[in-house]
């Protein structure tokens, strides 16, 4: 039997016949200690996987385990294949694993699918007995189910589970109370949960750390919702689109506790004009998407730039084009978002790096659409948004919101909406704030006043001031990439948005294996922050980029802003998230190319 | 403080004799006579000849994308309903390109005054059909006439439910502006269609072809409140082109649906950050 202890902050793997101690390696190459184990949940849609994933990382949450979970769905409700995998440890657990120490195979498929993906000594809990192999525990989930809730076949495989790790299902329990409202449904778990408990023996002792206080579980889109929240939003409208539907539905939930008013548009278009009508009243507002709506909302991009409202849109990539795999994840909209509509205007483009990342960034977003007005678009992916972390309680006293409008007291003489001002940035006061004063916005290029014009000395001069605010903007709020590594390591990797857990556990991999590698890790893409590129592509051995797409649009962009050329591109574009296991393996084959 | 008039600028684009100039003097005096100053009305419009409305009247504006005159002005009336809110724009900005937004706006029912100048042509672009061309109508591109069935937007206002739909004839001044005064005070969507003839590129629906087919729903018996009697009233067109209120009823509006909306405009709530901290337990 192995045994997995939780002892000192490291995972301990523990032969009992032998009686040795050995350091595990959780299996990666070379020998390197990832402090996690990794669980992969695995069924039909309609099996509620997402409710078994649920519950599991926050009982393991709150056992103190810092928790990872992502998911991997298709677009339909019943049938198919999904997976679920919950990663938990000691330390920070940022990204995916690719290997498996238990398989939780509500189906089949399942087994067939992801048995190349388990460890060599891992688990396999699931109903078939002839899944093959000494690890496969069986369960008969079916039948219990059916004696109890036959739609609680999940919960009976998650009683199963915890029992195999060692663990307390005292949390699941508390979690199940929450998560279900009725308190019958809340009772046929309990007792599913029991059941599948006593039904299985311990393989692991899985000693729980503790509590965590001072940590959140959350995912990606109530991230962005709750950033939003913090930010005083007060009106968000949007059309439902995979995979930024949840913000929508997050915020819905909140409407009553100080939340925005949430509207379902009719369509994209809709969407991201209303939002600006909103923001025109004075309010904040946002809208979300993914890319095939964000190509609706193409020429509302250009409105909000030549009106200069101040607007949030959330764009969640999924791969394209058209409908392309809308559950998946990807990073093929960067130039598009950069490059979006018709003529040239500044706005600003945030890509979020994790589940902490996009709270602060989506505060951050509304600071500056109001105080540079315009378009910020935080650019986010399925990865982010779907995915689950426990992370560090968000420090709301940092935050202040700063709306930049100007106050009646201040106005002297006939307000103008687009008074030339020397940093390009006009005193904004929104319709109806101003007594005896009226407010003129224009989609044509307009004067001063807001009036239309065709003068090309005053269309010149708009266009310099509007382009001018970027001056200021990459003056006081551009913020730099992140630097993980040694100032003098021999390889540099840059990634933006989402893939930083995945770029940080390569750097981590490849450390242990004696390459010295730093990490950039970019939120701000646009305008793209040159400085620490400069300096640390200075004298590396070879500078590698990282991205979910096919084109290696970062590294174009990057090559465009300041002539620096990646020496090699990694690139993803199967609808799936990088591992850091992954990036490792193939960082080590260009480097040694 | 005596309130400010609303008040006409001299310059515009539009053409010598355009049915946008009585439109406007008639928007004015309602607007005037209602005693809503300046400043407490936006005017959302799309693109067009009619959409450069706010730019001639000292109205707040908003002068945004063809066919997306009404979006926006839903998003204003959510953050401050304390504003008038009037949205303007032409036919083919309004039934072509806006024909989704208006669709699912009479469904909202938002408390807003909506004036479509409906001269059964594109003018900006210089004489192509909109979707309330007639057929018998031949132009640059519908070389053999128009291809597709006009729009009757009074019958899809009605059929749709729309707590307000009207129809008023610019030649008409004095009507239109009382038109205008009951849209402004409805509660509720309010559509006014304005027939209006093109002088430059609209020469079948000229002023004399309307002055000899309108007539006054008012005058001939009917109840803006009996609602099968306004759709068929609303299929009344040719040679008889009714004009007035062709129904009118009190429901619930769009802002009604929202508890999450009191007496307080969003724009005038407080926020501060910490305010949503408490959300954060959700979280553990």
């Amino acid at each position: 039997m192995w045994k997995f202890t939780f002892l000192k902050g490291i995972w301990e793997q523990e032969d009992i016949i032998n009686n040795i101690l050995v350091e595990s390696d959780t299996n990666y190459e070379g020998g390197i200690t990832i402090n996690s184990f990794n669980i992969l949940i695995g069924g039909e849609a309609g099996q509620g996987l997402k409710t078994v994933s649920h519950i599991l990382g926050k009982a393991l949450y709150r056992m103190g385990f810092n928790v990872f979970t992502s998911r991997d769905f298709m677009s339909r409700i019943r049938g198919g294949h999904n997976f679920d995998k919950v990663r938990f440890g000691s330390e920070d657990i940022i990204g995916p694993a690719d290997e498996v120490d238990i398989i939780v195979a509500l189906n089949e498929e399942t087994v067939v699918r992801h048995r190349d993906e388990l460890k060599e000594d891992g688990v396999i809990i699931t109903e078939k007995k002839d899944a093959g192999g000494e690890n496969v525990v069986e369960i008969p989930a079916g039948k219990i189910a059916g004696e109890i809730n036959p739609k609680g076949i999940n919960t009976v495989y998650l009683g199963a589970l915890i029992k195999i790790l060692g663990l307390d299902r005292n949390e699941c329990e508390k979690v199940i109370a929450e998560f279900f409202e009725d308190e019958g449904i809340v009772d046929d778990n309990y007792r599913l949960l029991e059941q599948g408990y006593h039904e299985v023996e311990e393989r692991y002792e899985v000693a729980a750390p503790g509590n965590n206080e001072k940590r959140i579980y959350l995912d990606g889109k109530d991230a962005i919702g709750l950033g939003a929240m913090a930010a005083g939003v007060k009106f968000y409208t949007a059309y439902p689109m995979s995979p930024s539907t949840g913000i929508m539905n997050y915020l819905a939930g909140k409407q009553r506790d100080g939340g925005p008013v949430v509207e379902q548009a009719e369509s994209e278009i809709g969407a991201i004009n209303m939002a600006l009508g909103a923001a025109y009243g004075g309010v904040r507002a946002m809208t979300g998407t993914s890319g095939g709506g964000f190509a609706l909302m193409a020429e509302g991009m250009g409105l909000a730039g030549i009106t200069e409202t101040p607007l949030v849109v959330a764009e969640i990539q999924r791969p394209g084009p058209a409908t392309g795999l809308p559950t998946r994840t990807e990073q093929g909209d960067l130039q598009f978002v950069i490059n979006v509509s018709q003529g040239e205007f500044p706005l600003v483009v945030l890509a979020p790096r994790d589940q902490e990342d996009a709270f602060y960034q989506t505060f951050r977003a509304f600071n500056l659409a109001e105080k540079y007005q315009l378009p910020v678009v935080i650019l986010g992916d399925q990865f982010l948004v779907d995915s689950s972390r426990s992370v560090e309680e968000f420090d709301f006293e940092s935050l202040e919101i700063e709306r930049h409008l100007l106050s009646p007291a201040e106005q002297e003489g006939e307000y103008k909406r687009y008074e030339i001002t020397a940093d390009g940035i006009s005193p904004r006061a929104y319709s109806g704030q101003l007594p005896g004063q009226t407010v003129l916005v224009d989609s044509d290029e307009h004067d001063e006043a807001g009036h239309i014009t065709e003068s090309a000395e005053v269309r010149k001069a708009m266009v310099d001031k509007r382009m001018k605010k970027m001056d200021r903007l990459r003056e006081e709020d551009l913020q730099e990439p992140e630097y993980t590594g040694r100032e003098d390591a021999d390889y540099l990797l840059a990634g933006w948005g989402s893939t930083r857990g995945p770029l940080l556990e390569a750097q981590k991999l490849l450390t242990a294996e004696g390459i010295s590698a730093g990490v950039l890790s970019f939120a701000d893409v646009w305008p793209l922050p040159r400085q620490e590129l400069e300096s640390r592509t200075e004298g590396v051995v070879k500078f590698i980029t990282v991205e979910n797409n096919a084109t290696g649009q970062f590294a174009n962009l990057v090559r465009q802003e300041t002539g620096i050329k990646a020496d090699n591109e990694i690139l993803k574009y199967d609808g799936s998230p990088f591992s850091g296991k992954e990036i490792t393996r193939r960082v080590k084959e260009v480097i040694t190319q | 403080m005596s309130r400010q008039e609303v008040t006409v600028s001299k310059e515009t684009a539009w053409c010598p004799g355009c049915g946008n100039f009585p439109l406007r003097k008639a928007l004015a005096g309602a607007l005037n006579e209602l005693e809503l100053s300046p400043d407490k009305v936006a005017m959302f419009t799309g693109i067009g000849q009619a959409a450069k409305m706010p730019h001639y009247l000292n109205v707040n504006g908003f002068n945004g994308l063809h066919g997306r005159s009404l979006p926006p002005a839903i998003g204003m009336r959510m953050a401050n309903h304390n504003i008038k809110v009037i949205v303007e724009s032409g036919d083919g900005c309004t039934y072509g390109e806006g024909g989704n937004h208006i669709l699912h706006n009479i469904r909202r029912n938002p408390d807003l005054t909506h004036l479509v100048h409906d001269n059964q042509i594109y003018g900006l672009t210089k004489g192509q059909a909109s979707p309330t061309t007639g057929e018998e109508m031949r132009t640059p591109i519908q070389t053999e006439g128009i291809n597709a069935a006009p729009l009757n937007p009074i019958k899809f206002a009605v059929g749709m439910g729309a707590s307000f739909a009207a129809r008023g004839f610019v030649g008409e001044m004095d009507h239109l502006q009382e038109l205008i005064k009951e849209a402004l005070n409805h509660r509720g969507y309010a559509l006014i269609d304005i027939l209006q003839p093109c002088v430059s590129f609209n020469k079948i629906n000229t002023y004399q072809w309307y002055k000899e087919r309108v007539f006054h729903l008012e005058e001939d018996g009917h109840d803006p409140s009996d609602y099968d009697e306004a759709f068929r009233r609303a299929r009344e067109w040719g040679e008889r082109i009714p004009i007035g209120i062709f129904y009118r009823e009190e429901k619930e509006i769009f802002r009604d649906r929202f508890s999450r909306l009191g007496d307080t405009p969003l724009v005038e709530e407080a926020t501060s950050p910490g305010a949503a901290r408490e959300l954060i337990d959700d979280f553990r």
